[in-house]
């Protein structure tokens, strides 16, 4: 089996457009969360949001291309964009895969043609509203801008979509099945429909995002996009590359449980899964970027999965706090701050902390980045629909 | 002085096709303008809302140059009577 390089990096999140912008945010603790402006929120219980602000997509796409694709396309091309050129890497032709998550699609695209239907009783509709709503439409997107013709397909698993989605494209690159591959996930989800969901189901915090702190009140809406070129190490060392780091592992699993309560047994299930896949034994682990949302029951659930497994659980943070819970793209977004650690040896925080919540009795890097030489990491996802990922990573420079 | 419908459906065509309106004259065919299907629907349907008209699918398919747009929509116009300055 050949081990996996990451050689691209890309990202567009409410912490900046550009990778150098999301690192130095981990780096400097920078919280993007504020009051939503993209939806109005009258009558709403909650009013932040992590928001990607003033994204201009014309610095990324021409005319024509931006009115063609959903916001969501577009975060996912311009985080491919930055991660390709980072890598250098062709990847045009069969030997090259594009696998992306996104667990609602285009839903701005979606909810603005709607409200012309239901709201302004318009009869005709855009001729482009179905490719432009359709959940793939990222990776199509990719697959024609890089001119990849072999595997190309979305994953949809919710809050793990993104993670589902590396996964795959590192085990299709890990079997020889494909020489390289672009891989993460996008979402774009604020819109009234999709803010007053949530609203509903009452597990968004009205103030900010805490996870593990005895003071949570839930999560706290992200967006956004990570892009990855994955491709064999032993192929990026020919190169003479830059590896980010290797791509070590993937375990899944699925709690068959309840649609929303969290099981410790599913997730750490996954946290094992991934263990076994990259040979590691849990004692390797030097950080886990957790999914940590801030609601109540995840952080605790989470935290006794980690306990299952971990006789002595390595720090523990959640980016979350910093850049929203970007549902089908936050395990793209948490893949980099993984492999930020991992790189610059710094464990990114956990922001806007208060006070240790007996129920979350980990390690928790809380309020600023905490300096540690470390050489794995695992990146937790855990989903509605009780669906898990964990990713395990190792740094680029290890023999 | 008033647009007339030519200068119209020119305006609309080259519009949805991020083109300067020079480009596109009633001689031209849409292949000459790199309109292909997906854009070509999206001509119909800017022209739908420039003349509130509805152009029926299969008579939707038949328009292949900027004159046939032109013919098209002035027909459609006629029927549904809105006064259109037609020079």
């Amino acid at each position: 089996m050949r081990r996996v390089a990451i050689t691209g990096v890309g990202v567009v999140s409410a912490l900046g457009h550009s990778r150098a912008a999301f690192f130095e945010s981990l780096r400097l603790g920078r919280c993007a969360i504020g009051p939503i402006e993209s939806v109005a929120t009258d009558g709403l219980k909650f009013h932040c949001a992590a928001e990607v602000r003033g994204f201009d997509p014309l610095q990324w796409f021409d005319p024509r291309a931006v009115e063609q694709l959903d916001r969501s396309v577009w975060f996912a091309g311009a985080a491919a964009a930055q991660a390709v050129e980072d890598s250098g890497l062709g990847l045009r032709g069969p030997r090259a895969a594009v696998v992306t998550g996104s667990s609602i699609g285009g839903k701005v695209s979606e909810d603005a043609v709607y409200r012309q239907l239901y709201a302004e009783r318009r009869t005709r509709f855009d001729p482009l509203t179905i490719p432009r709503v359709m959940t793939n439409a990222s990776a199509s997107y990719l697959s024609m801008r890089y001119g990849v013709t072999g595997p190309v397909y979305t994953v949809s698993t919710a809050c793990a979509s993104a993670a589902h989605a590396i996964g795959q494209a590192f085990w299709m690159v890990r079997s020889g099945m494909v020489d390289a591959a672009l891989t993460g996930g996008t979402e774009a989800p604020f819109t009234p429909g999709m803010l007053r969901g949530w609203e509903a189901m009452r597990v968004v915090a009205p103030d900010t995002c805490r996870p593990f702190s005895l003071e949570r009140r839930g999560l706290i809406l992200g967006e956004g996009a990570a892009m990855f070129v994955l491709e064999p190490l032993e192929a990026a060392l020919a190169r003479g590359v830059h590896v980010w780091a290797e791509l070590r592992g993937c375990g899944m699993s699925a709690d068959a449980h309840h649609i929303t309560m969290p099981s410790a047994d599913g997730a750490a299930a996954a946290l094992r899964a991934a263990l076994a896949d990259a040979a590691l034994d849990a004692s390797r682990i030097g950080y886990i970027n957790a999914h940590g949302t801030g609601t109540p029951a995840n952080d605790a659930t989470e935290t006794r999965a980690i306990r299952q497994v971990f006789a002595t659980p390595p720090p523990v943070s959640s980016t979350k706090s910093m850049h929203g819970h970007a549902l089908g793209a936050a395990a793209a977004i948490e893949a980099a701050a993984t492999v930020f650690a991992l790189h610059e040896g710094l464990l990114p925080p956990t922001m806007n902390y208060l006070t240790p919540d007996p129920e979350c009795d980990l390690d928790v890097v809380a309020n600023a980045a905490r300096p540690a030489t470390i050489e794995f990491a695992l990146s937790n996802s855990f989903a509605f629909g009780g669906l898990n990922a964990v990713l395990a990573f190792g740094r680029g420079d290890l023999d | 002085m008033p647009e007339t419908l030519e200068e119209r459906v020119i305006r609309v065509i080259a519009k949805a096709q991020h083109i300067p309106r020079e480009a596109v004259s009633t001689d031209s065919k849409f292949e000459d303008l790199n309109i292909d299907s997906l854009d070509g629907l999206q001509i119909l349907f800017a022209l739908e809302e420039e003349f509130n008209i509805n152009i029926p699918d299969d008579a939707g398919q038949r328009i292949r140059s900027v004159r046939q747009a032109v013919d098209g929509v002035a027909a459609l116009v006629e029927g549904t009577g809105e006064s259109v300055n037609m020079q």
